[in-house]
C-alpha cells in the first residue's frame, strides 16, 4: 500500500508526509512537538482542549483563474485569521504550519493557564509526577504565577473507586475525555462518562460491578494527568524510581508486549519488586493496549506459596534436598522406567523450556505431553496465518471468522483488534453454539448446535451467501478456539478450517490463515517443540513415571489425581506449592517469567523475547536449566546454563525455526504512531519498544512445502441419556487459575462458579436461577450456580473451566 | 412498577419516532417520562431505559447529568423554577425571586415545609416580555406562569393544595 | 402593513388548521410537491434573498443546495431550541401560527429530498411540542403529511423531539448530538451537517423563523419578498423586544427599520422615559452597542448592525437605560455563560467559569479593583478566536464592548 505524499512547511521547513495525516502527526514526524491533551493517536480527533492552537496557511487561489497566486516565485500564502487545532486539521498540499510564533505560543500558554485554574497543584504527591503532560506541558508552556485566586478554585472529590481496579482524583481531570473515548471508540465498552457540565463535569461510571470493562487499565495510560490511576499502583511509587524491563504477558496466546516497571521495595525485603505492567508498542500485536488480566494479574509470582527449594519424597514425605540429590533421584526413577516415561508441560513454559523437555523424552524414548484440552497445532503449523499478518490493516474486504471460541474471555486483545476490523469494515462472521460478545459487531452469526461444529466450517466450503463471500475477500483469517470442545473436537475442528482456508486460497500470505485461541500463551510454541495433547490424559499417566512441567492436573481433575496417584513416579516442576507438588516424588522450584529471559510463540505464530526485570526467588532455576540438570544425570547432555544457546539448537533442529536467531528477535523498526520517547505526552505513557517486535514464523503453506491437512475422524455425536444434560467447556477470563486467583485486585472480577442453561432446560431439570446446583459426570462432581443464557441450545449446560468442575470435553452430565 | 408495565404506549410511541438502528435518540423523551412520573430519575429508571435502548446505563446518566430539566433527586412534589436571567431581571425578577422565597420561607433550591414547592433560580426561558415569570415543573410536565405578581403565586399555590386535597382535578 | 409571519394578529384562530388552511393554508406546499421540482423550490428560495433567522444570517436556498447528493437519507430538522435570553419569537409563532411554520418545514424537506424532519424544542416548550404533535396528526389526517402525498410519490414525516433545559443545543451539532441522544456537546466542524448530519446522514437545519418565510415565498413569489427589506436583507424580521421599555414584546418589521422606530413607536419608549444608555441587539450574546441618535436611527440589517460593532443575531433586542449597571449586566451574562457552557472545550469551560469569578467579586460591595477590570478583559480576549464553538466567543461580548465602550462604569475613564 503506498499512501499519497504531500509536501508541508513546518515552522520554516518543508517536508513531505503522508497524505491525510494531522498536523500534530505531521509535525511529531519531522520532531516538532506540537502540545496536545486530548489528542491521542489512537482516538479520533475531537479538538476539545484547545492545547494544540498553531496558525495555519494556505496557498492562495485566484478565484478567476482557479489558479495558485504566486509572489517572487513561491506560492503567497494566507495564514487563516483564527488560530486552529493542530489536531484536527489534515495536512494537505502546500500547508504552511507555525507552531511557535508568538501567536500560537500565547494561545497554547493560555489554553495550560486555564487548565490549571482547576488543577490542584499537587504534582509532589501525585502518582503521575514525573511522566505528566500537564506538569511538562507547564514547565514549557505554562505562566509563571498564577493570575487565578486559590480560594476560588473548585473543590472537588479526591480518590473516588470507579471500580475496584480505577481510581479517580476528580480535581486533577482536565475533561480531555480520553478515557471516555477510548471506553466507547476503541474497548465498545462505553461505561466511563461525563456527568453534569462546563465546569462541574466530571467522569463517573455507573456500571455494575463499577468501571465495568477488561480493558479499563487502558485509561490510566492515556490519562494525560494523575486523574486516574489504578488501585494497584496509586501511591505505589513514583515513576523516576521505577526501572525499565521488556516482557511478554504470559496470560494467554495473544503475547502482548508488556513493560515490567520494578522497584527495590523495603516492604519486600529491599528485594527487587515488579511495580506495574505497562503496554509496550507492538502495532502488529496489542498496539498500545493490554487487558486487565495481563495488566494486573502478575502478583502470582510474589506468592508466599513460591517454592524455593528442591524436595524429594523420604520415607512418605516430602523434604527439602539439593539440586544435586533430587535431581539424580529424579534421573535415576525415569530411567528405570524408560519405557514408560512421560513428560507432561503446559505452554505455560517457554520455547526453550519445552525444546529441551521434548529433547529429553525423544532422547529417552518417552512421550511428550501437552497439558491442554485444545488440538490442532499440527494444522497451524501449516497454514498458521502467513508472516507480516497485522489485523488492524485489515477492514474492507477481508474476513474475519471465529468460530467456537469467546474471543472476549480468550483472548481479549485479539476480541478488541478484530472488533474493529469489523467496524472498519471486514466482514465478521461469529459461529458459535451460543451468543457471545462478538456477535454484536459481526455481519453474519451462525448458531450451530453442539457437534456441528465442522459441519458448520464444511457449509461455509459451499456456495451460499456467507461462503461466497468468505471465498471473495481479499484475506481471510479464521479464529477456532475451545469453546464447548475437547482435544478431538478442536483437532478435527482445525482440520476443517485449515481444509476451509486452503481451498479459498486464505493461505501463505500475511492475514490469511488459522489461528488458535490456545488456552495458554505458549500452547504454540508446544506445537512447534513437537507436542501434542491427548484425549484420554487419565489412560496416559496412570502407571507411568511422569514428568510434569508448569501444570496442576492433580488440583484441576480428580480423574487425574488418580491416575496421578496411581503414577509409577512423579516428578514436579513449577513456581508454585500445588495438590500436583503435594503428591510429588520431587519438585523442583521453577523461576517465575518476570526472573529469567526466554522466548514465546504467540498464536499468530510470533516468536518474541521476554527479559529478566527481577532476581529470581531462592533457589529457583528456569524450567529449561531443570531439565537439562535431570537429563544430565541420565547421561543426556542438553544445554542448561543460556537461553540464547538453547535457541540456537532450537533453531537448527526445529524447520519453522531456522531462519531466526536470537538477536533477530530484538529486531525493532520505525513504529507509527510514536510513543513513548522523550515527551511522555504524546501516546499516555505506554512504553515504546527497544527490545523486541519479535518474528512470526513462516507456516508451512508460505514457504512452499507441501500442505497436507491431516484428516480427522469425526467422533460420534454424544447423546446424553433421557434425565442427563450435555455438559460442554467455556472459556472465561477471570478463573480459578493459579495466574488470576493470587491477583488481590481481580478475585471480586472472578465471582462464583456458575452454569449457564436456557430457560426451558432449568424447568426441566426443576433448577432455580440464581441458586447452587449439583452437576456430576465420569467421577466429577461439584456445585455451581444456575444463571440463564437463552441463546444456549436446549439440553446443554455450560460448564466454565478452571472454576473448580473439572470439564475437559463435552459429556453427558447430571445435573439436580 | 417498570416503565414499560407502566407506559407501554407511549413508549412504542417514542420509538416510532426515530430509526430503529438509532433507538438511542429515544433516551431523551423516555427521560422525561420518567421525569414527570416520578419527580426526578431514578437509578432504576436509568437502568431501565438503558436496557430498553441497549445503551449503558453510563451512558443513560450521562444525558441525565448534561441536562438541568432531569434530576438526580427528589424535591417538592411542584418545582417552581423562575427565571432571574438578565431580561426578566431588568424587569424586576430579583425582587420577585426574593419576595417568593419570603413568603414562602425558603431559600433558593429549598422546598416547602408540607414538600409542596421547590423553588429555584433557572436561566431565561422565552419569556422575557412577560416577566415576572416562572415555570412549574411537576406531574402534569412543564407549564409557564407569566406576568406574575406574590397574589397571582398565592392563587397557583391555592390551587396546587386543592388538587392536594382532592378538592380539585 | 398587514404581517407575513405574525399573521395571527389579524386573523383569529390561525393556529386552528381549519382557519389556517381557509385562509390559503398549505397551498404553497401543495403547489411544490405537485408543480415544482425540489431544485426549483430551492432555487426559488435562493432567488428571494432570505437568510437564516437563527443567527449567523446564512442564505437558506444557499444552504440547501449544499446538502450531498451522494448519501442518502437526507433530514431537515428545525431548530425550536430558542434559548438566547431575550429571544422569544419563535415561541410565538409555534404557539400562535404553528401550520405556517410546519408547512415551511414540509417545503423545505421537499426541497432537499428528506422523508423526515424533526423538530426539536427546548424542553421548557413541553406544552407547545405536545400541541404540536396533535397539529402533525391533523395534518397526517388531511393528508398533508404522510405517504404518496397529493397523489405523487413523495411521502414525509414530521416529529417533534423535546430537549431539557440546555443553551448549547441551540448550537446546530449540538442539536444534532442531543437528538441522537447524547450529552449536547458540538461536533468539530468539517463534515458539516449538509454532509454529515443527523445520524452521520446529510442534514439541513434551520431556525423557526426562516422555515414560516418559506409558504409565503412560494406563494408570493421570490421578487415580492425581495422587494421587502434592504439589498443586504430581504424580507421581514421579526424583533423581540425586551429590557426597559413600556411595551416589550415581538414585533415584525421590515428590515431597514431603525432601532428609534422598534423600540419608541411599537415599543411604547423607555420605561420611566429614561434615555437609552446601551442596546443589546442579539440577547445575552451581543456586544453593547452605545445608543446615540445616529445609532437609533440608522435602518437596520446584517451590514448596518456590524458597523455599530455588534451583530444581529436573531434579533433579540435588550435596551438598556442609564438606569442600568453594566457591571450587573455583566454578572448576568457570565453567570448564564457560566451555567451554559457545555464543557467540551477548554477556554469556555475554565473562561466562563474564571470571568464569573472575577465578576462576582467586583459585585460583592468591595467596589471595583482596576486589577480585576484588567484581569476580566484580558481573560476575555484570552477566550475569544481559540473555542470549539461561538458560545464561548459569545460569553465574551458583553464584557469586552462593556468595558473598552462605557469605561466610566468600570472606573476606567
Ligand atoms: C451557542 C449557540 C446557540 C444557538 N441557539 C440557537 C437557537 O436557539 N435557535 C436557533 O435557531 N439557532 C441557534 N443558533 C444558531 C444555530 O447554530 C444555527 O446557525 C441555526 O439554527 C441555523 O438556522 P438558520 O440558518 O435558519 O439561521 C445558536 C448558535 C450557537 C452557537
Ligand atoms: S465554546 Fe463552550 S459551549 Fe462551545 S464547545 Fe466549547 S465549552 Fe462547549
Ligand atoms: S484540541 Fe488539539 S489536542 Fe486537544
Amino acid at each position: 500500500m503506498t499512501t499519497k505524499q504531500v509536501n508541508v512547511t513546518i515552522n520554516g521547513k518543508t517536508v513531505s508526509v503522508p497524505a491525510g495525516i494531522t498536523v500534530v502527526e505531521a509535525a511529531k514526524m519531522t520532531g516538532v512537538d506540537i502540545p496536545v491533551f486530548c489528542h491521542h493517536p489512537k482516538l479520533e480527533p475531537v479538538g476539545m482542549c484547545r492545547m494544540c492552537l498553531v496558525e495555519i496557511g494556505a496557498p492562495m487561489v485566484d478565484p478567476k483563474t482557479k489558479e495558485v497566486v504566486m509572489e517572487n516565485g513561491a506560492p503567497k500564502i494566507a495564514m487563516r485569521p483564527k488560530l486552529e487545532t493542530a489536531c484536527t486539521n489534515r495536512v494537505f498540499e502546500g500547508m504552511v504550519v507555525q507552531t511557535q510564533t508568538e501567536k500560537a505560543t500565547a494561545g497554547q500558554k493560555s489554553t495550560v493557564e486555564f487548565l490549571l485554574t482547576s488543577h490542584p497543584l499537587d504534582c509532589p504527591v501525585c502518582d503521575k509526577g514525573g511522566e505528566c503532560p500537564l506538569q511538562n506541558l507547564t514547565m514549557a508552556h505554562g505562566p509563571g504565577k498564577s493570575r487565578f485566586i486559590y480560594d476560588e478554585k473548585q473543590n472537588l472529590d479526591k480518590q473516588v473507586p470507579l471500580g475496584e481496579l480505577i481510581y479517580l482524583d476528580r480535581e486533577r481531570c482536565i475533561q480531555c475525555a480520553r478515557c471516555v473515548r477510548f471506553q466507547e471508540d476503541i474497548a465498545s465498552e462505553p461505561v466511563l462518562g461525563f456527568d453534569e457540565r462546563g465546569r462541574k463535569m466530571q467522569i463517573v461510571s455507573l456500571s455494575e460491578p463499577g468501571f465495568d470493562s477488561i480493558f479499563s487499565g487502558n485509561t490510566t495510560d492515556i490519562c494525560p494527568v494523575g486523574a486516574l490511576t489504578t488501585a494497584d499502583f496509586r501511591f505505589g511509587a513514583r515513576p523516576w524510581e521505577l526501572s525499565a524491563e521488556s516482557s511478554i504477558c504470559t496470560q494467554c496466546p495473544v503475547g502482548c508486549n508488556t513493560t515490567l516497571n520494578t522497584r527495590r521495595e523495603a516492604k519486600a525485603g529491599g528485594e527487587i519488586v515488579v511495580k506495574r505492567v505497562m503496554p509496550r508498542q507492538n502495532e502488529e500485536v496489542n498496539e498500545i493496549w493490554l487487558c486487565d488480566k495481563g495488566r494486573f494479574a502478575y502478583h502470582y509470582a510474589e506468592s508466599k506459596a513460591r517454592l524455593t527449594k528442591p524436595m524429594m519424597k523420604k520415607d512418605g514425605k516430602l523434604a527439602r534436598a539439593s539440586w544435586d540429590a533430587t535431581t539424580k533421584f529424579a534421573a535415576q526413577k525415569f530411567l528405570k522406567n524408560k519405557k514408560d516415561f512421560v513428560v507432561l508441560a503446559s505452554g505455560r513454559l517457554s520455547n526453550e523450556d519445552l525444546f529441551n523437555l521434548k529433547s529429553l523424552a525423544d532422547t529417552v524414548g518417552g512421550k511428550a505431553i501437552l497439558y491442554s484440552d485444545m488440538g490442532g497445532g499440527d494444522v497451524t503449523k501449516l497454514v498458521g496465518v502467513g508472516a507480516g499478518t497485522n489485523i488492524s490493516k485489515m477492514g474492507a474486504g477481508d474476513a474475519i471468522v471465529v468460530v467456537a471460541s469467546d474471543l472476549y474471555e480468550e483472548a481479549p486483545i485479539w476480541w478488541l483488534r478484530v472488533k474493529q476490523a469489523a467496524q472498519r469494515g471486514a466482514t465478521l462472521i461469529v459461529a458459535n453454539a451460543r451468543e457471545t460478545k462478538l456477535d454484536k459487531f459481526a455481519k453474519h452469526t451462525i448458531r450451530y448446535t453442539h457437534g456441528n461444529e465442522v459441519k458448520t466450517i464444511h457449509d461455509l466450503g459451499k456456495k451460499n451467501k456467507i461462503g461466497d463471500e468468505l471465498a471473495k475477500a481479499k484475506n481471510a483469517i479464521i479464529f477456532y478456539g475451545s469453546d464447548g470442545l475437547g482435544v478431538n473436537g478442536t483437532s478435527a475442528l482445525a482440520s476443517a478450517c485449515g481444509s476451509l482456508l486452503k481451498e479459498t486460497g486464505h493461505v501463505g500470505r500475511a492475514n490469511n490463515g488459522l489461528i488458535g485461541v490456545w488456552q495458554r500463551a505458549n500452547d504454540q510454541g508446544a506445537f512447534e517443540m513437537g507436542f501434542e495433547p491427548v484425549a484420554d490424559l487419565e489412560k496416559a499417566l496412570k502407571g507411568k513415571a511422569v514428568y510434569i512441567a508448569g501444570a496442576d492436573p492433580v488440583g484441576d481433575d480428580p480423574n487425574l489425581a488418580k491416575a496421578l496417584k496411581g503414577a509409577k513416579f512423579v516428578a514436579v516442576q513449577d513456581l508454585l506449592e500445588t495438590a500436583t507438588t503435594e503428591i510429588a516424588d520431587a519438585v523442583f522450584p521453577a523461576q517465575a517469567f518476570t526472573e529469567r529471559e526466554g522466548t514465546l510463540t504467540s498464536g499468530e505464530r510470533r516468536v518474541q523475547r521476554f527479559y529478566a526485570a527481577v532476581p529470581a526467588k531462592g533457589d529457583s532455576k528456569p524450567d529449561f536449566a531443570i531439565t537439562s540438570m535431570i537429563a544430565k544425570q541420565m547421561g543426556v547432555i542438553l544445554e542448561g546454563s543460556s537461553v540464547r544457546v538453547v535457541f540456537d539448537l532450537l533453531s537448527n533442529s526445529v524447520d519453522a525455526f531456522a531462519d531466526l536467531n536470537y538477536d533477530k528477535l530484538a529486531e525493532t523498526k520505525e513504529q507509527f504512531p510514536i510513543v513513548g520517547r522523550s515527551d511522555m505526552y504524546y501516546g499516555g505513557t505506554t512504553y515504546e519498544n527497544t527490545k523486541g517486535l519479535g518474528v512470526q514464523l513462516l507456516p508451512m503453506a508460505q514457504v512452499g512445502g507441501t500442505v497436507r491437512i491431516p484428516k480427522v475422524r469425526k467422533e460420534a455425536a454424544l447423546h446424553p441419556k433421557e434425565k442427563e444434560v450435555l455438559a460442554v467447556p467455556v472459556n472465561k477470563l477471570y478463573d480459578y487459575g493459579i495466574t488470576v486467583s493470587s491477583a488481590e485486585l481481580l478475585e471480586q472480577r472472578i465471582g462464583e462458579t456458575k452454569i449457564a442453561m436456557n430457560s426451558s432446560t432449568a424447568k426441566k431439570l426443576g433448577v432455580e436461577v440464581n441458586n447452587l446446583a449439583k452437576i456430576s459426570f465420569d467421577g466429577v462432581s461439584g456445585e455451581a450456580i444456575v444463571s440463564i443464557d437463552d441463546s444456549v441450545s436446549a439440553g446443554v449446560v455450560l460448564v466454565p473451566r478452571s472454576m473448580g468442575i473439572a470439564i475437559r470435553e463435552p459429556i453427558a452430565a447430571k445435573v439436580k | 412498577m417498570s416503565l414499560q408495565q407502566k407506559y407501554p404506549k407511549e413508549i412504542k410511541q417514542i420509538l416510532s419516532k426515530y430509526p430503529p438502528e438509532y433507538k438511542r435518540s429515544a433516551v431523551m423523551p423516555l427521560l422525561h417520562l420518567v421525569q414527570k412520573d416520578e419527580g426526578f430519575v431514578s437509578k432504576e429508571s436509568m437502568q431501565e431505559i438503558a436496557g430498553l435502548l441497549g445503551i449503558t446505563e453510563t451512558e443513560v446518566g450521562s444525558v441525565v447529568g448534561f441536562y438541568t430539566l432531569y434530576q438526580e433527586k427528589k424535591a417538592g412534589k411542584y418545582r417552581m423554577q423562575i427565571c432571574t436571567d438578565l431580561p426578566c431581571a431588568l424587569r424586576g425578577a430579583d425582587e420577585f425571586f426574593n419576595q417568593v422565597c419570603e413568603h414562602l420561607n425558603v431559600k433558593d433550591g429549598e422546598t416547602t415545609q408540607d414538600g409542596l414547592v421547590t423553588v429555584e433560580h433557572v436561566m431565561c426561558l422565552a419569556a422575557c416580555d412577560r416577566a415576572p415569570m416562572f415555570q412549574e415543573q411537576g406531574p402534569d410536565g412543564i407549564k409557564y406562569h407569566e406576568y406574575m405578581t406574590i397574589d397571582r403565586v398565592n392563587e397557583w399555590l391555592q390551587s396546587l393544595k386543592q388538587v392536594e386535597t382532592g378538592e380539585k382535578r | 402593513m398587514s404581517h407575513i409571519l405574525l399573521r395571527h394578529r389579524e386573523i383569529p384562530d390561525l393556529h386552528k388548521f381549519n382557519v389556517y388552511k381557509k385562509n390559503g393554508g398549505f397551498s404553497a406546499f401543495k403547489k411544490a410537491v405537485t408543480k415544482m421540482s425540489p431544485s426549483q423550490v430551492t432555487d426559488e428560495v435562493k432567488n428571494s434573498g432570505l437568510r437564516g433567522r437563527g443567527g449567523a444570517g446564512f442564505p437558506t436556498g444557499l444552504k440547501w443546495s449544499f446538502i450531498d447528493k451522494n448519501i442518502w437519507p437526507h433530514y431537515v430538522v428545525a431548530n425550536a431550541d430558542e434559548s438566547e435570553p431575550g429571544t422569544f419569537k419563535d415561541r410565538e409563532l409555534m404557539e400562535m401560527n404553528p401550520f405556517q411554520f410546519l408547512e415551511g418545514l414540509a417545503i423545505a424537506s421537499y426541497a432537499v429530498g428528506a422523508n423526515v424532519a424533526y423538530v426539536y424544542l427546548r424542553g421548557e416548550f413541553w406544552q407547545i411540542a405536545e400541541a404540536m404533535d396533535k397539529q402533525i396528526a391533523e395534518m397526517e389526517e388531511a393528508g398533508i403529511l404522510g405517504d404518496k402525498l397529493f397523489g405523487t410519490d413523495y411521502s414525509l414525516r414530521i416529529y417533534t423531539h423535546v430537549g431539557a433545559g440546555a443553551y448549547i443545543c441551540g448550537e446546530e451539532t449540538a442539536l444534532l448530538e442531543s437528538l441522537e441522544g447524547k450529552r449536547g456537546q458540538p461536533r468539530n466542524r468539517p463534515p458539516f451537517p449538509a454532509v454529515a448530519g443527523l445520524f452521520g446522514k446529510p442534514t439541513v437545519i434551520n431556525n423557526v423563523e426562516t422555515f414560516a418565510n418559506v409558504p409565503m415565498i412560494l406563494a408570493n413569489g421570490a421578487d415580492w419578498y425581495k422587494s421587502i427589506g434592504t439589498p443586504d436583507a430581504a424580507g421581514v424580521k421579526i424583533y423581540s423586544l425586551s429590557g426597559r421599555v413600556r411595551k416589550p414584546g415581538n414585533y415584525e418589521l421590515p428590515f431597514g427599520s431603525t432601532f428609534r422606530q422598534l423600540i419608541y413607536e411599537h415599543g411604547g419608549g423607555v420605561q420611566d422615559s429614561r434615555p437609552v444608555k446601551a442596546i443589546m441587539p442579539a440577547g445575552a450574546s451581543s456586544s453593547l452597542i452605545v445608543a446615540n441618535d445616529k445609532v437609533l436611527d440608522t435602518p437596520i440589517d446584517y451590514a448596518a448592525v456590524r458597523t455599530m460593532g455588534a451583530d444581529l443575531g436573531s434579533a433579540s433586542v435588550i435596551v438598556l437605560d442609564d438606569t442600568v449597571d453594566l457591571k450587573w449586566v455583566i454578572s448576568k451574562t457570565l453567570k448564564f455563560f457560566k451555567h451554559e457552557s457545555c464543557g467540551k472545550c477548554t477556554p469556555c469551560r475554565e473562561g466562563t467559569f474564571w470571568m464569573n469569578n472575577i465578576s462576582k467579586r467586583m459585585q460583592n460591595g468591595n467596589g471595583v479593583k482596576n486589577e480585576d477590570v484588567d484581569l476580566l478583559l484580558n481573560v476575555a480576549k484570552q477566550i475569544q478566536g481559540k473555542c470549539l464553538c461561538a458560545l464561548g466567543e459569545f460569553s465574551t461580548m458583553a464584557v469586552v464592548t462593556g468595558i473598552e465602550r462605557f469605561p466610566e462604569e468600570f472606573n476606567r475613564a
